[in-house]
């Protein structure tokens, strides 16, 4: 394939889009460069001669006439060592650089390589001189904080290993080359994909393994398995983000990208500042080494937002790629939709629902079905896992809108957040009885061997105790809470501990923060044993619900969520002996 | 000198279309002279070849096909900024309104702005007394933050922001000397004697030298108000990041503002999303709420406080709506409370602050305030159901805990979010108000406050 630079003419500014005449020769999702600051664009459309182009930065002061030039390739990204710890906008341009050269505000042509180029990695050779490789062998291997980081053949090159040296290297000097049936091919510690194609894989595989959250409504009632896709609709101040930054914080990836898609700018320099400061349980190390931000807030170009969640999915499967579990957050999916709205529009095409274009659908579905589970290509034999969690904002908490309805149709789990449990501030406020987990069944012995035997009934028998006080409820609203039998009164009981003690988890505690497996379970057993000891003796020997409102374990038991993880088994070892005392104090006073 | 064309091929609604031309940008600039030598301004939306659409600020009227004069003016609308801003007012459209003269720019400002990086913002963290117990006890206000007040029609929204930029005081920097606001005010398609209303509390409190005023008013051309915010906040940057001074933009009524964006829109004849506006008002409106902020080694910050009306109170409306999804919480005002006498009705359930956590506790306000407003949230949510049952059931069928939180809720309500226009409570003031309350309840329900903090705050 030769390069071809075709030069055209702007006729037409719109907005973000611009169309050019004389463009005859192109390729669809080239990247253009339009006007004298030289613009970056990509053409979405093409008639005749003429091009449509989104271009991913502001377009005051272009004029028809100026200038748009093809660079024969379809946008693309760097991906290599120095990503981790990162911070990019829509179209992978570092954030942080950018600030150091241009100030606190974003100025237009702003530009900067997407990997340190000075930087010198220690590259370590791990495949010999003559040996035969094929696309994602690992051919050696650099450490970049906690991870080391595999250097892969890219997907479609294979061929003999004719060179390979270990040593210093930064991320353009070629480490080796491949002698391939067209020529040979310089590898270097960075490769190109471009953002839209996805990277291939050798098969794909079912689901088995959760993604540990330690958020105890999700992992316990909810769960999402590694390479699993997931969404959280709910209306503002539903604590959508809050959610999704616990989930990038706790949950047991090696890798998280998170991507801030039309979303605050505060909610971005949130998480630069406090991830740092966190550690990651796993390693040791700050939680930002592991993490990489995709941050095109509201206010920038909406082109470079419809570009930033595969600028986010390409970089995750890049580290599926090298054998690493990884989870992606998209914050929000409306955003994205919405700026392809706003494309359409422009576009005049025919618009679809609520004025989304017809196609929502299927890009929807094309990016979440880039999640997943999967046996990577090349050697040494490896699975990967990039589990997706797309946030979704629907307007007025209406869940029939259109961005919403196309993403439940792709996705396994739905973690619906609603506006009347965050009213009361039961956060996270994830409806116990809307939402759902596809994931239940094939993660089932997952959990009976990781978090104990008794962990698939114990769910059941608490999710039951839930629904029975939804429909408890209704009677207590039409007559009264006298009107229930004794046994019914518990249910209520029990059920308003589950909710108050064991779903809500307070994001801002330090402890409560994160439950590991282990606590959810031997919470979840107190609160079930509390529940069956007391209705077995309800059944001997009548007693007033009163003299079970005044046990003093109760209080205990709600505090137990702030007992530390090192004192879990001790704390909870007690508490569980005193339940049979105290449900034996019970009388009919 | 610049080329001048006589070529208006159309005129719909606040836009013109000029054929024939050459060499024009987009967003230019455009000044129109009028067969009577008025003068006008307007911005190109769009360039097509040789045909450009022009939004005229000022709206179309009077406007004829041939005598229509148009000169592009080869750059972006700016604002002259310079110190002298403060203590004038301006029209919508940035003409000086006080019959003072034109400012010495010291700078020319794209009043479009930049977007600020993410990765220099510096997070929001500075508390803020506002006075008023329902937003700093539970709905925290911080230095930087964009919290916007939801409000209805014939709800008292203008005293609540008045009050609010009369009182407002960061008790952290008090130890350094302390720091005055300057206040930048924006009002588009308000009335007449609702800016006024602002004006004479800003000038009889003195605070007007430190205040820039554009006032687009009800009978003001719609098209202006969509310039107006851009410029208050092209004056508020310029006096947070060039002068370091701490700035707090009311905004006020942004209902209109949407409105006159619809009204171009359909002008345009572009596809409708929700309710006839466009498809881009969460984008749009997101480049004025995102110029709110702090950023990183910087003195001055700006913080924002825009009004909106919604309409029949409904939240869900696409104005409140995508203004909800860009803003770090909301203030709504309640139309029951209002009706039973209740100032501010600040509905305290639907109300939210996001950067609250952040901004409150030891060292900031108090270290039993988060849990003092949780439980505050937490019972005054139950209280309000244990009321809900009250109506149906009657009190008598309540039991002894929830005939407690009964008079816990009219109490709050009485004691709590009342409070008079001209009553400055310190936070430390708020927490013991909520104390006090509190203690009506048992004190096994007092659950989300630390045992210690009960001993030591509860009376």
């Amino acid at each position: 394939m030769t390069t071809k630079n075709i030069t055209g003419k702007i006729e037409k500014v719109s907005g973000p889009l611009v169309v050019a005449g004389d463009m005859r020769g192109a390729n669809i999702q080239d990247v253009v460069r339009v006007g004298p600051s030289g613009l970056i664009g990509e053409i979405i459309e093409l008639h005749g001669d003429t091009a449509s182009v989104q271009v991913y930065e502001e377009t005051s002061g272009l004029k028809p006439g100026d200038v748009v030039t093809s660079t024969g390739a379809p946008l693309s990204l760097l991906l290599g060592p120095g990503m981790l710890g990162a911070i990019y906008d829509g179209i992978q341009r570092p954030l942080d650089v950018i600030q150091a050269s241009h100030g606190a505000f974003i100025a237009r042509g702003a530009e900067a390589p997407a990997l340190d180029e000075d930087k010198k990695w220690q590259f370590t050779a791990t495949r010999e001189k003559g040996s035969e490789v094929t696309g994602g062998d690992i051919i050696g291997t650099v450490q970049e904080g906690p991870l080391v980081h595999s250097v892969m053949v890219p997907p479609h090159v294979s061929g003999i290993l004719i060179s390979i040296a270990s040593g210093q290297s930064t991320v353009q000097d070629t480490l080796g080359e491949v002698k391939t049936s067209s020529g040979t091919h310089a590898l270097r510690l960075a490769q190109r994909w471009p953002i839209r194609v996805p990277r291939p894989v050798q098969r794909k595989l079912v689901p088995t393994t959760p993604l540990v959250t330690g958020q105890r409504v999700i992992d316990t009632f909810f769960p999402i398995a590694k390479g699993g896709t997931s969404a959280i609709p709910g209306p503002f101040g539903s604590g959508k983000s809050v959610a999704q930054q616990q989930l990038a914080k706790w949950s047991d990836a090696d890798v998280i990208v998170y991507i801030g898609c039309g979303e605050r700018g505060n909610e971005m320099t949130d998480v630069l500042l406090e991830f740092p400061e966190l550690t990651d349980p796993k390693t040791g190390e700050s939680l930002m080494k592991r993490t990489i931000l995709i941050a095109n807030t509201s206010n920038m170009p909406v082109a470079a937002r419809e570009a930033s969640v595969y600028t986010g999915m390409t970089i995750a499967e890049y580290f599926r790629d090298m054998g690493y579990s990884v989870a992606l957050m998209a914050d929000s999916t409306s955003r994205w939709a919405e700026a392809l709205r706003e494309m359409s529009g422009r576009l005049e095409e025919m618009p679809g629902d609520e004025g989304y274009p017809a196609y929502l659908g299927s890009r929807t579905a094309q990016f979440y079905e880039r999640a997943g589970i999967a046996d990577v290509l090349g050697t040494p034999g490896r699975q990967g896992s990039l589990t997706a969690i797309g946030a979704v904002s629907p307007p007025g908490g209406d869940l029939s809108e259109p961005v919403t309805q196309n993403t439940l149709s792709v996705v396994k789990v739905f973690w619906g957040l609603e506006e009347r449990l965050a009213y009361r501030r039961h956060y996270p406020a994830i409806n116990w009885l809307t939402s759902y987990s596809l994931y239940l069944d094939q993660l089932a012995s997952y959990f009976e061997e990781h978090a104990g035997h008794r962990w698939n009934t114990l769910r059941a028998e608490a999710m039951s105790i839930l629904q029975q006080e939804a429909a408890l409820d209704e009677i207590v609203r039409l007559v009264g809470l006298e009107a229930l039998s004794k046994h019914e009164q518990l249910v209520l009981h029990i059920a308003r501990m589950i909710r108050e003690d064991y779903l809500q988890q307070n994001a801002y505690d330090e402890v409560d923060t994160f439950t590991s497996l282990h606590k959810q379970y031997r919470m979840l057993s107190l609160l079930l044993t509390l529940y069956t000891k007391a209705d077995s003796r309800l059944r001997e020997q009548d007693f007033s619900m009163q003299s079970f409102l005044a046990l003093s374990v109760l209080p205990e038991i709600s505090r137990s969520k702030f007992i530390a993880e090192h004192d879990v088994d001790t704390a909870f070892d007690v508490l569980q002996a005193s339940i049979d005392s105290a449900v034996a104090s019970l009388t009919s006073q | 000198m610049l080329t001048e064309y006589t070529t208006t091929a159309d005129v719909t609604g606040p836009l013109l279309i000029v054929e024939h031309v050459s060499g024009v940008g987009y967003d230019e600039l455009v000044e129109v002279e009028m067969a009577s030598g008025e003068k006008r301004r307007g911005k190109v939306l769009e360039v097509h070849n040789d045909r450009a659409v022009i939004q005229m600020f000022e709206g179309t009227s009077g406007m004829n096909v041939p005598e229509t004069r148009i000169r592009f003016q080869g750059d972006v609308l700016k604002l002259a900024v310079s110190n002298d801003l403060l203590g004038r007012t301006f029209s919508g459209s940035g003409a000086p309104r006080d019959g003072q003269a034109e400012i010495i720019p010291d700078e020319m400002r794209d009043i479009n702005g930049s977007p600020i990086n993410p990765a220099a913002r510096a997070y929001p963290n500075d508390f803020i007394q506002t006075g008023i117990s329902t937003i700093d006890g539970m709905n925290t206000l911080v230095l930087g933050q964009k919290l916007p007040i939801f409000s209805g029609s014939g709800l008292p929204h203008s005293k609540l922001a008045a009050q609010i930029a009369r009182q407002a005081s960061v008790p952290s920097s008090k130890r350094q000397g302390g720091i005055d606001f300057a206040i930048v005010f924006a009002a588009m398609g308000i009335t007449f004697e609702e800016a006024e209303f602002f004006i004479n509390d800003f000038t009889t409190r003195g605070a007007m030298e430190r205040s820039v005023l554009f006032i687009n008013l009800a009978d003001d051309p719609a098209v202006e108000r969509i310039a107006t915010p851009r410029m208050a906040l092209t004056a508020a940057e310029y006096l947070a990041y060039t002068k370091h001074m701490h700035v707090l933009v009311i905004m006020t009524d942004m209902t209109k503002y949407a409105e006159a964006l619809r009204e171009v829109s359909s002008a345009r004849k572009e596809v409708p999303g929700r309710r006839g506006y466009p498809g881009y008002l969460y984008s749009d409106l997101a480049t004025l709420y995102e110029r709110a902020g702090r950023i990183q080694g910087e003195q001055g910050s700006i913080t924002q406080l825009p009004i909106l009306s919604m309409p029949e109170d409904d939240k869900t409306h696409p104005i409140p709506d995508l203004t909800g999804y860009i803003t770090e919480g909301q203030i709504v005002l309640a139309r029951d409370l209002h009706q039973r006498g209740i100032y501010p009705p600040v509905q305290v359930l639907g109300s939210l602050s996001r950067l609250m956590p952040k901004g409150i506790g030891e060292g900031k306000t108090r270290e039993d305030h988060s849990g003092v407003a949780n439980q505050l949230f937490a019972s005054y949510a139950r209280g309000q159901e244990v009321r809900e049952l009250a109506t149906i059931l009657g009190e008598g069928s309540l039991t002894d805990t929830d005939k407690k939180y009964l008079e816990f809720v009219q109490r709050f309500e009485k004691e709590f979010v009342q409070q008079g226009v001209d009553e400055n409570r310190t936070i430390e003031d708020t927490l013991a108000i909520g104390w006090r309350l509190l203690s009506i309840l048992p004190k096994n329900e007092l659950k989300r406050v630390k045992v210690e903090y009960i001993e030591k705050y509860a009376d």
